[in-house]
């Protein structure tokens, strides 16, 4: 194997030349002069080290570029400026959505994207990557001496119940500055009116407001939460020891799966090259890299068929009605008069 | 298209062409008529689906405080989602002013009004987009704003939906044309089969069938069959009266002639000069020579006339050789010449007229008999092969000297190796015409040596 030089680059200043934010660029070099492939994702640069070594070493010569930044700027990114990358990984199925139907996003279709299920891509332009539950996290030591709950309206009882035990220990994301919450929050407010009470009864337990499923979990594990509202599930299976404090819950009302999904952008220098990593995510050998060493898990219908309360998010234009501003401004609006109480 | 006007050309393709494009044109506008009433059909559907996603929206449309709340529903995209995978745009007016959405999205030419959605296409960011608007009155604070809701979706499922309804239609009207091609291949095939059975039943007949037709024909040949026996029967008719006419011309030369005979005979019996005896001699040959005509002029006749109404007799050609042998012996002895009769032990059958053949067998050995020198030797013999049997008369006479059969065999004709027998022509004429009628063959040659040989074959 070629000898790989890792060039990591922490931008945590506003980029130069650019107006969005990315927290993170590592380069990952192949031949000078050859082809490049520029990557923007929200997902860490460690997570997708592997699939980068095995798509580097299945096309040698092949420089790799990938920036980390969030949902928002990655949609900013492609949406306001039209930045220069082949591939956009994203695991805000709503903005991904918005782009895609926006024009933002070319047709690729191969071999390896026909193999995908209906609902796991749209129009030739947006395919999952992976389907990833959206859990609650819970404390074992937290709940002592409770029935530990299964659904939401346990949860929302217990909360009621023991109002002490909970104030300032749940956690959750804060849809105004995360994508991924905003998501989460609403596919929640859509699915069912538990969400709007649940956020009440949190409100009034002084809840603390996340932007990362990371810090959420490590606050879990430190003991200072006992209760991890919506985080995402690979992120908890992979920093989680198993026979830990934590617990990982699938309510059984309703898992939401969320896909991560990737297009290429209109605006792609290179989109042969972003269309060749798409079709290595999808293949076999990808699909097992990141469901067995990323720990994304992947593409797997029977998985979904299996268990009655997963409920993949679906790739369709109603995504489209909570990007809407209008729509924004109502929801964040509400959900603040619920949960941040003065 | 020649073959189609073409007074010569064939019925049933006439027909079959006619039928075929007829079946044509039906199967286009069987597609035509299926694909448009698809495509309005799915259009329909698609419309109403985009005018509920659009009335959702207006529906949920409030007046408040500070303005016109809307809170777009999210099954009223969802649902856009349910036919396939289209692209969805919106925009939201109040008062003429964009508040959300699209705000390039084109608008309706004319305000809708009421609940009912105006449905219009528009190109837009490069794609026909289907567009659905409505307006709808919304009051804040007590007074009335106008909002227009504009929902718009790509078309490409519907295209698509359309164009597998296309193939269908496609597919439905080439098997129509399918069918209608075999059906008009059949129809053409039995509306021309009597005309076909007719004409092959015509064909078969032998050249001498006359009989009037007699079998079932369809309604628009009868004329035609109509027609076609009057002519047999004026053409029958007027043979028959010539073949009469012959017989009867014949007899009536013939007795008067027999009369002179014996008039110049008696006269001969009673003159002692010379002169006159000479004369009278020369007129009884005449006499002869012309009672030999008139009766071989008649047999002429009787034997085509027969060969119209030959009769089928079983027949021993062996015997008949054997009976024409004996009826020329006399003559033969005349003449000093030896008459032999070869034939098979076992009689040799066969089906045919015994008149025609006997006049004909007559007339090869009076042939032999007259061209022979005297001390000659004429045979008959007579043979059988699988499917023929054939007598042969052959003799060491004078020989045919090049005369051509065709040449010797037509009306009239004698060789130039006559010299002064006497005759008409009209001998061989009759074999001919008797080998014809009973689809046998004669054939007449030199034979090495000298003399000749003819020979008269017929199917057993
Ligand atoms: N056996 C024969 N040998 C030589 N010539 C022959 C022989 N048979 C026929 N011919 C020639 O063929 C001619 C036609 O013969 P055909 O029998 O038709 O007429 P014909 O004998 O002259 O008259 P008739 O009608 O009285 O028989 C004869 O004139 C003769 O020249
Ligand atoms: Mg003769």
């Amino acid at each position: 194997m070629r000898r790989i030089i890792l060039a990591a680059v922490m931008v945590l200043a506003a980029h130069a030349a650019t107006a969005f934010q990315i927290e993170e660029e590592t380069l990952f070099p192949g031949t000078p002069n050859g082809r490049e492939l520029s990557i923007l994702s929200t997902t860490d640069t460690e997570i997708f080290r592997p699939l980068i070594d095995a798509f580097q070493q299945a096309n040698p010569g092949v420089s790799l570029r990938y920036s980390v930044a969030s949902s928002t700027e990655v949609y900013a990114a492609v949406h306001d400026d039209h930045a220069a990358y082949d591939l956009v990984i994203s695991s805000a199925m709503d903005l991904q959505m918005k782009l895609a139907n926006d024009g933002y996003a070319l047709a690729h279709r191969s071999a390896q994207t026909g193999t995908l299920p209906a609902w796991a891509r749209w129009r030739d332009q947006l395919y999952a990557v992976a389907q990833e539950p959206v859990v609650t996290i819970l404390s074992r030591k937290g709940f002592a001496g409770l029935d530990l709950p299964h659904t939401r309206a346990d949860l929302l009882s217990l909360m009621r119940d023991n109002p002490d035990r909970f104030r300032g220990r749940i956690g959750t994301y804060d849809p105004a500055r995360s994508g991924a919450g905003y998501l989460f929050a609403t596919q929640d407010a859509r699915q069912s009116d538990t969400f709007w009470r649940l956020a009440e009864v949190m409100g009034t337990l002084d809840p603390r407001l996340y932007t990362g499923s990371a810090d959420m979990i490590g606050d879990l594990q430190s003991g200072q939460l006992i209760v991890a509202y919506n985080v995402l599930g690979s992120y908890a299976a992979a920093s989680l020891p198993p026979d830990g404090d934590a617990i990982i819950l699938q309510p059984e009302d309703f898992t939401h799966i969320l896909l991560r999904t990737a297009l290429i952008p209109r605006d792609a220098p290179d989109p042969g090259l972003g269309g060749a990593f798409l079709d290595f995510l999808l293949s076999d050998q990808g699909q097992t890299l990141l469901d067995q060493v990323a720990g994304l898990p992947r593409i797997n219908e029977a998985a979904l068929a299996a268990e009655q309360n997963l409920r993949p998010i679906r790739l369709d234009p109603g995504l489209l009605v909570y990007v809407d501003p209008l729509k924004r401004q109502r929801f964040l609006r509400e959900w603040a008069a619920a949960v941040v109480q003065p | 298209m020649k073959t189609l006007f073409n007074p010569a050309g064939s019925i049933r393709r006439r027909l079959l062409w006619l039928l075929l494009i007829g079946a044509a044109v039906l199967s286009g506008l069987l597609y035509l008529s299926v694909s448009t009433v698809a495509r309005s059909a799915v259009e329909t559907t698609q419309d109403s689906i985009l005018g509920a996603a659009t009335i959702a929206i207006a529906e949920q449309l409030r007046g408040a405080d500070d303005g016109v709340e809307v809170d777009i529903p999210y099954t009223a995209f969802s649902m856009l989602g349910a036919v396939g995978e289209d692209r969805v745009f919106y925009r939201i007016l109040v008062n003429g002013e964009t508040v959300t959405g699209y705000d390039d999205l084109p608008l309706p030419d004319t305000t809708p009004a009421g609940l009912t959605p105006r449905y219009y296409s528009h190109p837009y960011q490069d794609m026909m987009v289907r567009i659905a608007a409505v307006e709808r009155p919304v009051l804040v604070s007590s007074r009335s704003v106008a909002v227009q809701v504009l929902v718009a979706q790509t078309r490409t499922a519907q295209d698509a939906i359309v164009g597998q309804m296309a193939n269908r239609a496609a597919a439905l009207g080439l098997g129509f044309f399918g069918v209608a091609a075999v059906l008009a291949v059949v129809t053409a095939r039995s509306v021309v089969q009597p005309v076909n059975s007719l004409a092959e039943a015509m064909g078969r007949r032998g050249p001498q069938d006359l009989r009037p037709v007699t079998r079932p024909v369809p309604q628009e040949l009868t004329p035609l069959v109509a027609a076609l026996n009057g002519f047999i029967s004026r053409l029958s008719g007027a043979l028959t009266r010539t073949e009469t006419f012959i017989a009867e011309a014949a007899h009536h030369i013939r007795t008067p002639l027999a009369t002179l005979r014996a008039q110049a005979e008696l006269a001969l019996r009673q003159t002692d000069d010379d002169a006159t005896r000479a004369t009278l001699r020369g007129v009884i040959r005449s006499v002869d020579d012309s009672a030999r005509s008139a009766s071989q002029l008649l047999e002429h006749a009787a034997v085509v006339y027969r060969s119209d109404q030959r009769a089928d007799d079983r027949i021993d050609l062996a015997a008949l050789a054997r009976d024409i042998g004996q009826s020329f012996g006399p003559t033969a002895d005349l003449r000093d010449l030896t008459l032999a009769v070869h034939t098979p032990d076992s009689p040799v059958w066969l089906t045919a007229d015994r008149l025609l053949v006997e006049t004909a067998l007559r007339n090869l050995v009076d042939n032999a008999i007259k061209y022979s020198n005297p001390d000659g030797q004429v045979s008959i013999d007579v043979d059988q092969s699988a499917t023929h049997a054939s007598v042969r008369v052959s003799d060491r006479g004078r020989g045919l000297d090049g005369a051509r059969r065709s040449h010797l065999t037509a009306r009239f004709q004698r060789g130039g190796n006559v010299g002064d027998v006497v005759g008409t022509g009209l001998g061989l004429t009759i074999v001919q015409e008797v080998a014809r009628a009973q689809n046998g063959s004669f054939t007449l040659s030199d034979r090495t040596g000298g003399g000749t040989c003819a020979e008269l074959s017929l199917p057993l």
